[in-house]
């Protein structure tokens, strides 16, 4: 497997202060590589960091070799997407028209969406189960069906890199096992690699190959879910007493919380 | 209604209000006698006012749905810099030291630049533009100089007072059509840089990080179009003094009519604000002629019921 994003030495974050300190980390190409740590361990400001929304102080970030600083900006957006947990916008835009807004990297300035495109942000629309929504103003969407139409948008983007910021955090079990699977189903089906965070561990657990445990801006631990998400790491980082068993069905490993005065 | 029918309603709507434009006023002149000589001056000032009618209407529309977008605040308007108290100081401050009348719009510009100059430094922080000082930056750069403008009119009375009334409430009365030649340069050049940033205007209106996933450089578009806006609600001053309402309304009508996309909204609301500017003109001049109504009273009285009624048919009538 090839690496596709390759950090080296990343340290940056705010105005004052790092978040991320000289953390190195790779993704392979086909990962789905889920990123967990505590509330403050600077998982979103990685994220930020990777999708040059925050200027990095010191480090590279190369994708496929190449720098990403100095990559043309949209030229970066046709390879790498990002999902936000939710988007705010003033506007009633349709969901169609939010979708075809993915298609803005491959667009000339002043260019008109071409058929293609349409066709492009139509097929994502199908692939998220959002097409019967199509023409309806996004501020009438509940939040399950809005996160289904910003990732629809990210995927019109045609990434090979997608990036997803807690995705499934205003959504209920069953709607974040629908958003999972469909991620799932990109990450075998489309080759698409996929970097997520995530705080349920046990969701990280049975959809990535690999985990990544941020604690003070480094990684603590990386490798598969077994290697990553034993009682021992989990309590050192997290601060709290756990119990790790096995999935009865899927088989990796299972986190299980122990209320503090029974522990 | 498809797209098509309301592109070519407000088409068949801006001739219908040129043509009433031109021939209403304190002179009615039948449609068949409007080229006749003994018409030609009366003609050429109802022609001037209606061409600045479109200006100042698709200038102040336009503005005012760019800062909306990129402030992502839906009060912004095209006066969001302290333009019109800028510009209004400096009328006055001319008026008293006795500056010809022929340089009052020059003086007015300044005033607006200078207004937009401080703005503007004042709200940079760490070499971004950060909204919220923006907005409040305006505000009281706007309130500070209004108050000067009150110190001075209270010190030198009617005359001043009398220029400033004029600014307030605008005019369309063109008196001068190299004047408005040379403000038309600017606004439609500012309209058309703006309507080149249609796309990104989209994306920026789900946040500038979200934009910037989009390939967009939000920061920086901001403030070319921060500047942009603050330029053309500075020209359009110079001829026509502060006519609120238009910058602020128009664009929310227009986004329940067609939708947000500005790809469609910018050209569309174009149109909607002239033929808007245009009757409140005619309004302005005829209803209790030969008194006429300050525009920016009859903008208002208008564009409230007109809007309070597109809220509530809902979206995309």
């Amino acid at each position: 497997m090839s690496t596709l994003l390759k950090i080296n030495n990343l340290s940056g974050g705010y105005y004052k202060e790092d978040i991320i300190k000289e953390l190195s980390l790779n993704v392979n190409q086909g990962d789905f590589l889920v990123i967990i740590g505590p509330n403050g361990s600077g998982k979103t400001t990685l994220l930020r960091l990777l999708t040059r929304v925050l200027s990095l102080k010191e480090g590279e970030i190369l994708y496929k070799d190449e720098n990403i600083l100095q990559m043309n900006l949209k030229q970066f957006c046709r390879k790498v997407a990002f999902v936000a947990q939710d988007i705010s916008i003033d506007f009633s835009f349709t969901v169609e028209e939010l979708v075809l807004m993915g298609r803005i990297p491959h667009l000339k300035r002043l260019q008109y969406e071409t058929k293609r495109d349409i066709e492009i942000a139509r097929e994502k629309l199908v692939l998220t189960d959002t097409l019967n929504l199509k023409d309806k103003p996004i501020d009438e969407l509940s939040a399950g069906e809005r996160q289904r139409v910003i990732i629809a948008q990210a995927l019109a983007q045609e990434p090979e890199l997608l990036f997803l910021d807690e995705p499934t955090s205003h959504l209920d079990i069953g709607h974040q096992v629908q958003i999972l699977d469909l991620l799932k189903k990109l990450n075998r089906g489309s080759n698409l690699t996929i970097v997520m965070i995530l705080h349920d561990l046990n969701l990280a657990s049975a959809y990535s190959n690999r985990i990544a445990l941020l604690d003070q801006g480094m990684v603590f631990k990386e490798g598969t879910p077994e290697e990553v998400l034993t009682y021992q790491n989990i309590e050192k980082v997290y601060k709290t007493v756990v119990l790790v068993n096995d999935h009865p069905v899927t088989g990796k490993p299972n986190v299980v919380l122990v209320p503090g005065d029974m522990s | 209604m498809r797209l098509n029918r309301k592109l070519l309603i407000l088409f068949l709507l801006l001739g219908a209000v040129i043509i009433f434009g031109l021939i209403k006023g304190a002179v009615n002149i039948p449609l068949a006698n409007l080229l006749l000589k003994d018409n030609q001056v009366i003609l050429n000032l109802r022609l001037l006012r209606v061409i600045a009618a479109i200006l100042v209407g698709s200038g102040l529309a336009i503005s005012g749905i760019a800062l909306q977008a990129i402030l992502r605040n839906p009060l912004a308007e095209p006066y969001l810099l302290g333009t019109s108290s800028g510009a209004g100081l400096a009328a006055v401050i001319a008026v008293i030291i006795g500056v010809s009348r022929i340089y009052m719009p020059l003086a007015a510009f300044l005033g607006a630049v200078l207004s937009i100059i401080i703005v503007y430094n004042l709200s940079r922080e760490k070499g971004m533009i950060a909204d919220k000082s923006l907005i409040l930056s305006g505000v009281i750069i706007s309130v500070a100089f209004s108050s000067v403008i009150v110190f001075l009119v209270s010190l030198f009375g009617n005359e001043a007072m009398h220029e400033m009334n004029w600014w307030l409430w605008g005019s369309l009365q063109v008196y001068d059509y190299k004047l408005l030649l040379l403000v038309a340069f600017p606004v439609i050049l500012g309209i058309c840089v703006i309507y080149f940033f249609a796309q990104d205007l989209n994306a920026i209106s789900m946040g500038e990080e979200a934009a910037m996933h989009l390939g967009i450089d939000a920061q920086n578009i901001k403030k070319i179009l921060i500047l942009v806006t603050a330029l053309i609600s500075a020209s359009l001053i110079c001829i026509c003094g502060i006519i609120g309402f238009v910058g602020l309304i128009v664009p929310h009508m227009m986004r329940l009519v067609v939708g947000p996309n500005h790809k469609v909204l910018i050209p569309m609301t174009c149109l909607a604000a002239s033929i808007f500017m245009i009757l409140c003109d005619l309004m302005s001049r005829t209803l209790f002629s030969p008194v006429e109504i300050p525009i920016g009273v009859i903008t208002a009285i208008i564009g409230a019921p007109v809007f309070i009624i597109l809220l509530k048919k809902g979206r995309r009538v």
